[in-house]
């Protein structure tokens, strides 16, 4: 490209401009194809998803509407109204312990423990494996014939019974367990942050005035904490809300169907019952229970962000 | 938060203690558990398995099925082990975690730094990315990854997993961002640093906590995932909790217990590692921001 | 014009063609199963090394999980990417399934070569054939209806081989009464399910399975036949050890094979346990049908889907298909897999005393219209169909309902899949 001496200036003018332009573009330039994949990744797909839950799709999406029948459906098996009771126990057991055991244990390791730098990795750990690897282990050790209670029963303690795992009105507290198990390290380290940002010149005010460790904590520290708790709260909900390799590694919803969760329903409904429409149904039922936990927690950090 | 200190003022007594450290010793035991289970077992033979307590420690000590795990044991017909697979999950979590970690970065510099008019929103939406359960997706990405020819293939897997990583890591980022000062970024720009300058030469240096928190997340996530490397590998890129499941999970047949816990320990090792080694700066980096309200 | 440049030219020209000719050799095929591990990853590799004979690559795609869930979720994956596999392993009605969404390859031209329709039983035509024509190769059939004893247990006891309910049910008592778990089960769906089949056989006989297992007809599913099938079940629920639920049926295989169990009541491919673990047929262990259902089959029969590829592709997809079809690979194959191969006309005098039963078995009842897919293990109606008889069975055999309501909700179950 040659350009005319006489026509330089301009042109050189209308680059600045441009680069000026571009610059000021360039923020939104950047963020554009990380929104852009999104954008279709995720909400183009739940489009998709809800449109496939009005139509007869069975083992390929089909575009054959079907009106709300997929949903009359869905609502009248007892597999469905199952896994919604499962999730309900399993979800507040699961976010109600994991919170107060991770939050006891950072409290815990906040007193200046010396093996702090040993226990952390043995408490953070489990999240680093996934359940395909640790399954196996927990199953067995689940187990009444080979684990924990013919283990108790081996040194001696003949009349131990621990047998959840095959009672179908006591299997979802085992998951609830391997569950905790993993995560409560992760929630620990949450707290554990949490505590160390706070400042110790208001620990030691209230120390001055008299206050007893536990007023001191109650009153305290752990509403210092409050948005620690709803970092942990929003991770938790929606691991529970998510729990499928979980379930698939320890009882693959069984012993029956006793412990059934919505994302083993959705799952084996639109892959292996061949009856995408109905479990497309069911992803739509739970995106809306994702976001009725998670768009109150969004709402609050875009304002916290405005402040 | 500028007094913030490694750990509490509250005093205890020694009786205390002693009870704390108790506790939390047997907290430890309670995490180790199914790890040391899995140990034990997997250098034990197969028959001593069979008959005894699956806590006790191996009365014959063998690596046979670590070896076999590793190079020899039966994956489909061929005798590889899980070594090739292993190959395969490094080549897609390295350039997966990168890129997605980048972009978060970026992204959050953009929403902190930059922002404009609706960038709430735009957060809002990026952020809600986090909680789509992955089962809804495969169909119709099976199909954009097929026109974009990508279908069961490494870069595919990566795309797929840069797709859904990027509202965490973009989180991560927004959060850590927003406690940095912005007079700093404004005397940069006032002495004529530009966009990518201020990112490179201010941002970037100072993200250490929050990149160490965003590499361990999205390095244990993609590693550990297992529907997406189901769905859209291919022979030659299966990741290796594919090719652990083919082994422990066999429809008949002998199950070799101690193989199957050798492999499963042997999948796990990298996640584990980066866990123990980047452990004491998870903390740091969760107090940095991830936690923030 | 210049020779030199010429002779160079059309060696170049040669050598191309030379090398796009070694490319068309280099033929493959990509298989995706879920045999991963095991005696059926060996029996598989046969069919690889068959195929590299010919100069066919193989390339192997394993994805294991439960029935091949996992296997069809990736197959699902792969099509609608527009990438599909050169062949899947499948099962029944699935097969079905995916030829009506048109992605199938036509083996007819093959299938009328080799002769397919004069050696394969109909009722396995039925699913290796869509619209009259061939998209499936099978390779095996197994039968479900089968008794595995303990012959040691059954010798001390002084039992005989049962072959009426009634004489099971005495012979069982004995074995309880000896203090022993009379029926090794594990407790998974599908494990319930394959009895189930067996007992409604069994109870109604093989018109009352079609109607209410092939024909789906409510009446039959909600009959009183059916209410008393599930109090047989409930009753052979009394015989199991508390421990069973969840466990794998290799497991329950074991149980057996160590003489802590009397019976199981399994498909043929736990003769496999039994051969691994060193036992004979006949000398260690029985193999009879399960009792009122002698002379009647029900079965699953593993095969494998050709799906449609590119012209390049076609070739070494019926050299796949052909291999298959192979007689000495049939017998080769099941010689390890348990079941019987899916030809009647193989020569099966290698197979043990158990194998040449079941192929004697197969081709009688195949000859008398009373062999019949398997409900349990989606021969018999479509897969939502059977799930959600899964559903009730395993529901009431874990006493979450009685009979007469299971008979009920079963009908309810099968009407709502359909």
């Amino acid at each position: 490209m040659s350009l005319s001496q006489a026509a330089q200036p301009a042109a050189l003018r209308k680059t600045s401009e441009l680069t000026e332009r571009l610059q000021r573009a360039l923020p939104k330039l950047v963020l554009a194809p990380s929104f852009a994949v999104i954008l279709v990744g995720v909400y183009g797909f739940i489009l998709f998803t809800g449109l496939l839950s009005f139509t007869d799709s069975k083992i390929l999406p089909s575009f054959n509407l079907v009106g709300w029948d997929n949903y009359a459906k869905l609502w009248g098996f007892r597999n469905w109204i199952t896994a919604l009771q499962n999730l309900a126990i399993f979800g507040s057991l699961y976010i109600l312990i994991c919170s107060a055991l991770g939050l006891f244990l950072a409290i815990l390791i906040d007193q200046k423990i010396r093996i702090e730098g040993i226990l952390r990795p043995i408490y953070l750990y489990p999240m680093a494996l996934s359940f395909i690897v640790t399954g196996t282990a927990w199953k067995w050790f689940l187990d009444p014939g080979i684990g924990l209670e013919h283990t108790m029963h081996v040194w001696g303690w003949e009349s131990f019974s621990f047998t959840w795992i095959k009672d179908g009105k006591m299997a979802v507290y085992c998951i609830v367990i391997a569950a905790i198990w993993q995560s409560s390290g992760f929630v620990m380290a949450m707290f554990l942050a949490g505590l160390r940002g706070i400042d110790n010149e208001i620990i030691k005010a209230a120390q001055i005035d008299g206050a007893s460790n536990f007023n001191l904590y109650r009153r305290i520290i752990i509403p210092i904490l409050r948005p620690a708790f709803l970092s942990v709260f929003v991770v938790l909900a929606h691991l529970a809300i998510k729990s499928y390799d979980l379930v698939i590694a320890l009882t693959n919803g069984g012993p029956g169907r006793a412990t059934e969760m919505p994302a083993t329903f959705m799952y084996s409904y639109t892959f292996t019952r061949n009856e995408m429409g109905i479990g497309a149904a069911s992803a739509v039922i739970m995106l809306m229970m994702i976001a009725s936990v998670i768009v109150p927690y969004l709402y609050s950090e875009l304002r916290g962000g405005r402040r | 938060m500028s007094q913030a200190t490694p750990e509490t003022a509250v005093r205890t007594s020694l009786l205390v203690r002693a009870l704390i450290y108790a506790v939390l010793l047997i907290f430890a035991v309670y995490y180790l558990l199914p790890l040391f289970v899995m140990l034990v077992n997997s250098v034990k033979p197969l028959d001593e398995i069979r008959q005894g307590n699956m806590l006790a420690l191996p009365q014959v000590f063998t690596l046979d099925p670590w070896r076999s795990a590793w190079s020899t044991a039966q994956i489909g017909v061929q005798p590889t082990g899980l070594r090739p697979y292993f190959i395969n999950s490094v080549l897609m979590v390295i350039p997966a975690v990168a890129i997605s970690t980048l972009l978060g970065a970026m992204n959050g510099y953009v929403l902190t730094k930059w922002r404009f008019r609706g960038d709430g929103i735009v957060f809002g939406l990026l952020l809600f990315a986090c909680f789509i359960p992955f089962q809804i997706v495969l169909i119709p990405m099976a199909r954009i990854l097929g026109l974009l020819g990508l279908a069961g293939s490494t870069p595919g897997l990566v795309l797929v997993h840069v797709i859904y990583g990027l509202g965490f890591t973009t989180l991560f980022f927004r959060n850590y961002y927003d406690a940095f000062p912005t007079e700093l970024i404004r005397a940069a720009q006032i002495d004529g640093a530009g966009f990518f300058r201020i990112f490179w030469r201010i941002l970037l240096p100072s993200s250490g906590p929050i990149i160490v928190v965003t590499v361990i997340w999205q390095f244990t996530n993609i590693w550990n995932d297992f529907l997406f490397g189901a769905s859209f590998a291919d022979v030659d890129s299966q990741p290796v909790t594919i090719a652990l499941n083919n082994l422990v999970s066999s429809s008949t047949g002998v199950k070799e217990y101690n193989v199957h816990f050798a492999g499963a320990v042997l999948a796990a090792l990298p996640t584990l590692i980066v866990y123990i080694v980047s452990g004491r700066y998870f903390v740091r980096g969760l107090m940095a921001g991830a936690v923030k309200g | 014009m210049n020779l030199k440049k010429l002779l160079a030219g059309s060696a170049l020209v040669t050598g191309l063609a030379l090398f796009s000719a070694a490319a068309v050799a280099e033929e493959s095929v990509e298989v995706l199963h879920w045999w991963t591990s095991g005696g059926e990853a060996a029996a598989l590799n046969v069919l690889k090394q068959n195929l590299e004979k010919e100069g066919v690559t193989w390339q192997d795609m394993p994805v294991a999980g439960g029935g091949g869930e996992q296997a069809m979720t990736a197959v699902r994956a792969r099509v609608t990417a527009g990438n599909p596999p050169t062949a899947v392993q499948m099962l029944g009605f699935d097969i079905t399934d995916w030829a009506k969404q048109g992605v199938v390859a036509d083996l007819n031209d093959l299938a009328a070569k080799e002769g397919w329709d004069k050696v394969v039983p109909a009722a396995l035509q039925a699913f290796s054939k869509y619209d009259g024509k061939w998209v499936a190769a099978p390779v095996n059939v197994h039968s479900t209806n089968w008794v595995w004893a303990n012959k040691k247990v059954f010798d001390d006891l002084g039992i005989a081989q049962p072959t009426t309910w009634d004489e099971l049910i005495a012979a069982l008592d004995k074995i309880k009464a000896a203090g022993l778990t009379a029926v090794a089960h594990g407790g998974q769906p599908w494990q319930e399910a394959t009895i189930f089949d067996a007992v409604v056989m069994s109870t109604g006989g093989p018109d009352f399975y079609k109607k209410a297992f092939i024909d789906l007809d409510p009446a039959a599913l909600n009959s009183p036949t059916m209410v008393e099938a599930f109090d047989r079940m409930a009753k052979l629920r009394s015989y199991v050890d508390d421990n069973f639920s969840g466990r794998d049926w290799n497991l329950a295989s074991a149980m057996v094979i160590e003489g802590k169990a009397g019976v199981q009541f399994m498909g043929d491919w736990a003769k496999g346990e039994f051969l691994n673990a060193g036992k004979v047929p006949g000398q260690d262990f029985l193999c009879f049908r399960f009792p009122g259902t002698q002379g009647t089959v029900t079965f699953n029969s593993d095969q494998f889907v050709m799906f449609k590829v590119g012209d390049d592709r076609k070739a070494a997809q019926e050299k796949l298909a052909s291999a298959i079809m192979a007689p000495a690979f049939q017998v080769a194959f099941n010689k390890v897999k348990g079941s019987v191969p899916a030809r009647t006309d193989v020569d099966g005098s290698d197979l043990d005393a158990c194998g040449q039963q079941g192929m004697k078995d197969l081709a009688e009842a195949s000859e008398k219209g009373t062999l019949f897919g398997s409900m349990a293990h989606g021969h018999a109606a479509p897969a939502a169909v059977k799930v959600a008889t899964y559903d009730v069975i395993t529901a009431h055999f874990n006493g979450e309902m009685d009979s007469k309501t299971a008979a009920e909700e079963l009908a309810k179950a099968v009407a709502a899949a359909q």
